[in-house]
């Protein structure tokens, strides 16, 4: 089974962490990472930047909207990682996705760390 | 972390909604600003046992309200409220207080909280010791260590300034756009202040480095309550493309290393990808402004990974339009070193040349003119100017900087 787990917290708080607290987290969290990954379990793993950095594309009207998705009647489904030049490159792969399954909105958050983990087995 | 650090840590996120939306309840600053406190001692009690609330900001905002209406009524002699052990558990109301701190007025109390930090009476550095006192929570004792000052000097430094701010009536009626616009406008320029004041330390870990930390958590902080604001993204672009470079900045001892010497592998990734996110954001507004503009200069360098892959003829660009909309003697000196970059020296020299008069006293006119004559091979000119320099310098370290160029015309004599 592939299994996708979503982190949620008080991102004020979080960004509000001193650089000592969150190099702690992170340090207690690499561990736990190490462990899960060297038994070829931890596939990529991510951190995304705050919320004020993100852009959202609803999709009706193709309307383009500063901040985060904030409607909270539509659940997450899905989510790409890509890597593009910058923002117009990412709303362009968006655009062409909304033209094949209209409905809903594509948030665009750009990625703080990214650690691949290991690989996904075919199955 | 700690029970402690995670209070800690959420408190201090908190400050800034509470304080002002107590604010906004008592209309006095130190009421509070003592009701916060009040709110947070309870705080410490309450949620180690409790856990931690849903929304720490609606809590204290509860608790500190209520805690101050509480003193008031004992005075009085009447009967006091619930206390917060109860209220924690009354999820409803605290959903009550979470609904109206969503409502638009909220970002208004946070906006009105830093703007009262930034009186046109105040002098620049008290209205960023009181920016750090009032909306960061920062002690005494830790601004007059960002500030290099005694404690005494700094806290009279503050309370000056709470006076001059009491004297001066705090707005309380919610802002028309207009002035809400203006308001953004002067308190992005004391944000700016904040980074800017740490971002003239050269140990990154001294108190007063935290200070570019701060600035960019309110920038933040602006943003998400105003997120479609260009020059608000623009600031915050600018603040973390230039933090990016912290751990370059700076030799060993403590002396500056200039932006095409600096190891960019020491650059740090995540504020650079932020700040190019925000940039990318804000030029999709089509609303340009200085800040957005500076961004933009400080994006182009931060994307290139050595100092030869430099869009040199972009940064020029980019200077054109700030000279044009935020015309200085400054600004063009800077831009005169992507043009010598792009067109040569000689052309950078044409383009400084009108400025002479009004730069004559500026460590940096000096150290850019004799850098280009340098290279122009006017060596006799070019020691005069860096000499010139060198009597201007403002610390030994910029004063030892331009002694290697003058070590370079040197060497470069004794070869001929």
């Amino acid at each position: 089974m592939l299994y996708a787990i979503l982190c949620y917290n008080d991102e004020a708080a979080v960004f509000s962490w001193t650089k000592e607290e969150d190099d702690a987290v992170m340090g207690r969290l690499n561990v736990v990472h190490e462990k899960w990954e060297k038994a070829g379990k931890l596939k990529p793993s991510l951190r995304l930047l705050p919320t004020s950095a993100a852009t959202t594309l609803r999709k009706k009207d193709n309307e383009v909207l500063d901040g985060p998705y904030a409607e909270t009647k539509e659940q997450l489904l899905g989510f790409y990682i890509i890597e593009v030049d910058d923002l117009e490159e990412g709303l362009s792969f968006a655009r062409e996705l909304t033209a094949a399954n209209p409905g809903g909105a594509y948030e665009l958050r750009p990625i703080m760390l990214y650690n691949p983990g290991s690989p996904v087995e075919q199955r | 972390m700690t029970d402690l650090a995670w209070i800690d840590a959420a408190l201090v996120s908190a400050r800034p909604q509470a304080v002002a939306a107590l604010l906004r309840y008592f209309r006095d600053l130190d009421l509070a600003e003592e009701a916060y406190q009040d709110a947070c001692l309870r705080a410490l009690k309450n949620w180690p046992q409790n856990g931690p609330p849903r929304d720490a900001a609606a809590w204290l905002i509860m608790v500190g309200r209520n805690a101050a209406i509480d003193v008031t009524r004992r005075r009085a002699k009447q009967t006091a409220l619930p206390d917060e052990d109860q209220i924690s558990d009354l999820s409803d109301v605290e959903g009550e207080v979470v609904q109206r701190l969503d409502e638009a007025d909220y970002r208004d109390d946070v906006l009105r909280l830093l703007f009262i930090c930034c009186h046109p009476d105040l002098p620049a550095t008290q209205q960023v010791a009181l920016a750090l006192r009032i909306v960061s929570g920062l002690t005494v004792p830790q601004i007059a260590r960002a500030f290099l000052v005694g404690e005494s000097a700094m806290e009279q430094r503050i309370t000056r300034a709470k006076a001059k701010v009491a004297g001066a009536g705090v707005p309380f009626e919610a802002p028309d756009a207009v002035e809400r616009a203006e308001r953004l406008t002067s308190v992005a320029a004391m944000i700016y202040l904040v980074f800017n004041e740490g971002y003239s330390a050269a140990d990154p870990a001294s108190d007063r480095a935290a200070l570019c930390d701060e600035a960019i958590r309110l920038a933040r902080l602006l943003l998400r309550m105003y997120p479609a604001e260009p020059e608000i993204m623009g600031l915050l672009a600018l603040m973390l493309l230039q933090h990016s470079r912290i751990a370059a900045r700076f030799d060993a001892e403590g002396a500056a290393i200039l932006l095409e010497d600096q190891n960019r592998k020491l650059w740090k990734r995540p504020l650079i990808q932020e700040g190019l996110a925000l940039i990318d954001k804000a030029i999709r507004a089509r609303k340009p402004g200085a800040y957005q503009i500076q961004a933009a200069i400080a994006g182009l360098h931060a994307r290139a990974e050595t100092p030869d892959e430099t869009d040199w003829a972009g940064i020029d660009a980019l200077y054109a339009s700030l000279e044009q909309r935020a015309p200085s003697p400054v600004v063009t000196l800077n831009r005169s070193v992507a043009l010598s970059k792009l067109s040569g020296p000689q052309a950078a020299l044409d383009l400084i040349a009108p400025l002479a008069e009004r730069l004559d006293g500026y460590f940096y006119f000096h150290g850019a003119r004799g850098s280009y004559l340098m290279q122009l091979g006017r060596n006799a000119e070019a020691r005069e100017a860096f000499n010139r320099a060198i009597a201007l310098a403002n610390t030994p370290a910029e004063a030892a900087t331009i002694r290697d160029y003058l070590d370079k015309i040197a060497a470069g004599a004794a070869q001929k």
